[in-house]
C-alpha cells in the first residue's frame, strides 16, 4: 500500500510535469492576446469553419505580408456558438483584443458596453449592403464582408404537381396563396407535414427567422421611434394577429410544433415539401436537387415580403492600444477581391456590388444573385438597440410559448412587460 | 411453484434488459451514426435501421473530425487537465479530511460546516467575479536562468485546475469514509512512533480505495466536461479542452456524422474509465450511502 501511494505521488508529480512542458508549448500563442510590440490580435467566430477561417487567414497574411502593414494582426478563432460568451468574459477581465468580429444586432449593445469604438476607416462604405454596416447613435461600429438572406425552397416538380405558381422577388406569395400553396401541397399526401419552418431552432435563430414574418404583418420587436418600449408593437393587433397565424400553420397540420434538427436535410430527404431556410444552404441544396430546386422569397404578410438583416462584422475594441492599426487593416481588408474571397468561400452575398461582380454566382444572371435582390429589398435591420440581446431573448421565449399552445395576447403582453422593464432598469440604454 | 419463480426470473431480467436497452441506446446511435454520412443518418432516423451499422458505413466522418477540429491536442489537454486536477484532488481533499476526522482541532466543526456551505453555492453565480480574480493573480515563469513574474492566470493550463482541486464533496466524501476507520489504528501507530502525515499515509490512506475510486470519478467527470469556465478563461486554441471543441461543429449547415464522431471520440475514455473503476464505485457508494 505505501508503494501505491508512493506511485500515485509520482503519478501526480508526471502529470504536473506534463502540464507544464504543455503550458510552455502553448504558451506562444497565448501571449497573443498581451498583444506586444508591432503585434496586434483579431478574434473571430470560425473555428470549426475552415473554409471561411482559411479566407481570412489568407486576408491577414497578404496583409502582414505587405509592406504598408501598420502592425502585424495574429488570428485567435472561437467557435461560433460560444464567442460571445468568450468575448464578454474576456471584457469583464479587460483582455479583450484590438479586433473582434460580432453578430451585427449584437453591435449597439457592445457599443453601449464600450466594447467598441466607432470605425474611421478609409473604405467608402455607403456602396456596402445597408446590412452589412452596423450604425448607433450616428455612428459606425462595425462592418461586414457579407450577408445571408432567408428564403423559401421548394422542388418545382412538387410545385407543378399541386399546380402552385413558383412565386418571384417581383411577385411573392400573398397571405392567402401562401395559405392555399400549402392545402395543395398537403394534399399532395407526400409529406406529414408539407412545410418546415425550423421550428426546432433555438438562440438567435428564433429572432432573425420569425420576427421578419411579425414585421410583414405590420408588428414589430419594440416601437423603433428612441427604442424605449415594445408596448403597442409586439402586442398590439398585428402582432397578436401574427402570432394567431403563426400557430394556426401547426394546428392544421402545415408544419410540426417542433421540426427535425436540421430542417434544409430534411428536405432534401423529402421529408417536406417547402423550407423556410437560407442563402447558406442554397449550394446544397442546388448540389442536390439541380434544376429542380425553386428558390422563392418569404411571404407576403400584408406589409411587403421581409427577411432578417445583418451577419457577422468586424469592429475595434475601445481598449485597442493601436486602433489606428486596426483601422488600417480594416480598410484594407474591405478590398472587393478580399470581400469576394470570403463570400465565394462561405457562399454568402458579398457586401458590395464590385465584390458581386468578381463571382460569377452573384453577378448579373448567376444563380445566387436573387439573395443578393432579397437582401438590397427585403432586409429589415433587427432593432438598433443595445437592448436587443435581452428583446431576443424574451421574443424567442415568447415564439416557443405560442407554438406550445399559450394564449397569444397574453404571451406577448408578458414579454413587452419584461423588455419594458429592462429598458427602464437600463436608463433607456442611453449613451 | 417452481415454473412461478422461473417465470419471475424471467420477468425481471426482461425488465432489466429493458432499462440497459434504454440506457445504451443513444450511445449505440451516436457509434452507429458516426460511421454514416449525414443523408443516411436523417434517412434511417424512423426506423430501427438507426441503431444498426448498415448501408453507407465509413471512417470517412472521423478523418473529417480531425480535418475540423484538432481532436488529438483537445484530447491530450483533457487528458492532462482532469488527471492534474485528480491527483491533486485526491492528495488535497483527502489531506484535508484526514486532518477534519482525526485531529482534535477547537472550532473544527465549525470549519466542517462553512466548507460544506460552499457546496450551496453553483459555480455560474461564482464564475465571472472568479475570471476578475484570477486574472488579478500573478504569474511565475521561468525564462533562461530568470524568474519573470507576471499577472493574470487567463489562457493558462493552470487556470483550468488549480480552483478545481479543493472541492467541499470530496471533502465530505473522504471525511465520512475516514469516520467509519477505527481510531485505534491511529494509537497503535502512534505507539510504534509514527506521524500524522505516516498515519494519513501509511494507515487511513491504504484503507479509504474506495472512497478515493469515488473521489477520482467524480472530480475526472466535471473535469473532463468543463464547458463554461474554459470558454471563459481560454482563448488560444492550443490549450482548450475536448468539449469546447464541440462546439466547432455548429455551424450554418451542421454536419451530424462529424459531431457523432467526435461524440464517441471523447465519450469513451469516460465509459473506459467508469468500467475500470465500476466495482470500487459501487462499494464505496454503498458504504457511504451517498449518491452522486
Amino acid at each position: 500500500m505505501n508503494k501505491r501511494f508512493t506511485r500515485i505521488l509520482a503519478t501526480s508529480i508526471a502529470a504536473a510535469a506534463l502540464m507544464g512542458s504543455l503550458a510552455a508549448c502553448g504558451k506562444g500563442s497565448a501571449s497573443a492576446t498581451s498583444e506586444g510590440g508591432n503585434e496586434i490580435t483579431m478574434w473571430t467566430h470560425n473555428a470549426g469553419n475552415p473554409d471561411e477561417l482559411a479566407a481570412i487567414n489568407s486576408i491577414v497574411d497578404k496583409y502582414n505580408k505587405s509592406g504598408a502593414a501598420k502592425a502585424q494582426i495574429k488570428v485567435q478563432a472561437f467557435p461560433q456558438d460560444s464567442y460571445n460568451d468568450s468575448v464578454v468574459s474576456a471584457a469583464a477581465a479587460g483582455k479583450l483584443p484590438c479586433i473582434v468580429d460580432i453578430d451585427g444586432p449584437n453591435v449597439p449593445n457592445w457599443a453601449w458596453a464600450k466594447y467598441l469604438t466607432p470605425l474611421k476607416l478609409s473604405t467608402d462604405l455607403s456602396k456596402n449592403l445597408p446590412s452589412t454596416v452596423a450604425k448607433w447613435e450616428g455612428e459606425t461600429y462595425a462592418v461586414g464582408y457579407y450577408d445571408v438572406a432567408l428564403a423559401l425552397f421548394a422542388r418545382a416538380s412538387d410545385l407543378k404537381a399541386a399546380g402552385i405558381r413558383t412565386a418571384t422577388v417581383e411577385k411573392p406569395w400573398t397571405k392567402e396563396e401562401f395559405q392555399d400553396a400549402l392545402t395543395k401541397l398537403k394534399a399532395l399526401g407526400k409529406w406529414q407535414y408539407p412545410l418546415d419552418m425550423g421550428t426546432a431552432g433555438t438562440g438567435e435563430w428564433l429572432p432573425y427567422a420569425y420576427s421578419p414574418l411579425l414585421q410583414s404583418f405590420g408588428g414589430d420587436l419594440v416601437n423603433r421611434d428612441g427604442f424605449q418600449s415594445a408596448d403597442g408593437a409586439l402586442n398590439g393587433d398585428k402582432a397578436v394577429e401574427w402570432a394567431a397565424w403563426f400557430r394556426g400553420l401547426a394546428d392544421q397540420g402545415f408544419m410540426a410544433k417542433k421540426s427535425g434538427k436540421d430542417s434544409t436535410q430534411d428536405f432534401l430527404n423529402n421529408k417536406s415539401g417547402l423550407v423556410y431556410t437560407g442563402s447558406w444552404a442554397a449550394d446544397k441544396a442546388r448540389t442536390a436537387l439541380g434544376k429542380d430546386l425553386a428558390i422563392m422569397p418569404s411571404v407576403d404578410l400584408g406589409n411587403g415580403p421581409k427577411i432578417g438583416g445583418a451577419s457577422w462584422q468586424w469592429g475595434v475594441t475601445s481598449g485597442c492600444k493601436n486602433s489606428e492599426a486596426a483601422m488600417d487593416y480594416l480598410s484594407y481588408s474591405l478590398k472587393p477581391e478580399n470581400i469576394a474571397a470570403v463570400a465565394k468561400a462561405t457562399g454568402t452575398i458579398p457586401a458590395t456590388d464590385e465584390a458581386a461582380a468578381l463571382l460569377p454566382a452573384f453577378a448579373e444572371g448567376g444563380e445566387n444573385r436573387i439573395f443578393m435582390e432579397l437582401s438590397r429589398q427585403q432586409a429589415v435591420m433587427r432593432p438598433e438597440t443595445p437592448a436587443y440581446p435581452f428583446i431576443a431573448t424574451e421574443y424567442a421565449k415568447a415564439v416557443q410559448d405560442i407554438l406550445a399552445g399559450a394564449e397569444p395576447k397574453t404571451v406577448l403582453d408578458k414579454a413587452v412587460k419584461a423588455i419594458d422593464a429592462n429598458i427602464k432598469s437600463n436608463g433607456g440604454y442611453k449613451n | 411453484m417452481k415454473n412461478v419463480l422461473r417465470l419471475n426470473s424471467i420477468g425481471a431480467m426482461a425488465v432489466r434488459i429493458l432499462f440497459a436497452a434504454v440506457a445504451a441506446f443513444p450511445i449505440v446511435f451516436m457509434l452507429v451514426s458516426s460511421l454514416k454520412p449525414d443523408q443516411q443518418i436523417f434517412g434511417d432516423m424512423s426506423s430501427v435501421a438507426a441503431f444498426l451499422p448498415i448501408g453507407n458505413i465509413s471512417l470517412d466522418n472521423y478523418a473529417a473530425v480531425f480535418d475540423r477540429v484538432p481532436a488529438a491536442r483537445f484530447l491530450i489537454n483533457s487528458v492532462g487537465i482532469s488527471a492534474v486536477t485528480v491527483v491533486l484532488g485526491i492528495f488535497i481533499n483527502s489531506l484535508c479530511a484526514f486532518a477534519l476526522s482525526r485531529m482534535q482541532v477547537r472550532g473544527k466543526r465549525v470549519v466542517f460546516t462553512a466548507i460544506l456551505a460552499t457546496l450551496i453555492v453553483p459555480f455560474q453565480t461564482l464564475a465571472l467575479p472568479l475570471v476578475w480574480w484570477v486574472n488579478q493573480l500573478p504569474y511565475f515563469e521561468l525564462n533562461g536562468f530568470s524568474l519573470e513574474i507576471s499577472k493574470g492566470w487567463l489562457d493558462t493550463y493552470q487556470v483550468q485546475i488549480i480552483p478545481f482541486i479543493a472541492n467541499a464533496f470530496s471533502i465530505y466524501l473522504y471525511h465520512q469514509y475516514f469516520e467509519s476507520i477505527p481510531k485505534e489504528l491511529d494509537e497503535a501507530a502512534r505507539i510504534d512512533g509514527a506521524g500524522w502525515f505516516k498515519i494519513y499515509r501509511q494507515v487511513v490512506m491504504p484503507l479509504a480505495g474506495p472512497a478515493t475510486a469515488t473521489v477520482a470519478i467524480l472530480t475526472f467527470l466535471p473535469a473532463w466536461n468543463s464547458y463554461l469556465w474554459p470558454l471563459m478563461v481560454v482563448q488560444s486554441e492550443e490549450l482548450r479542452p475536448v468539449m469546447i471543441g464541440i462546439q466547432y461543429f455548429f455551424q450554418l449547415n451542421v454536419s451530424w456524422g462529424e459531431v457523432m464522431a467526435y461524440a464517441s471520440l471523447i465519450t469513451v475514455p469516460v465509459v473506459v474509465l467508469f468500467i475500470a473503476f465500476q466495482r470500487s464505485f459501487i462499494n464505496s457508494i454503498a458504504s457511504s450511502g451517498v449518491k452522486g
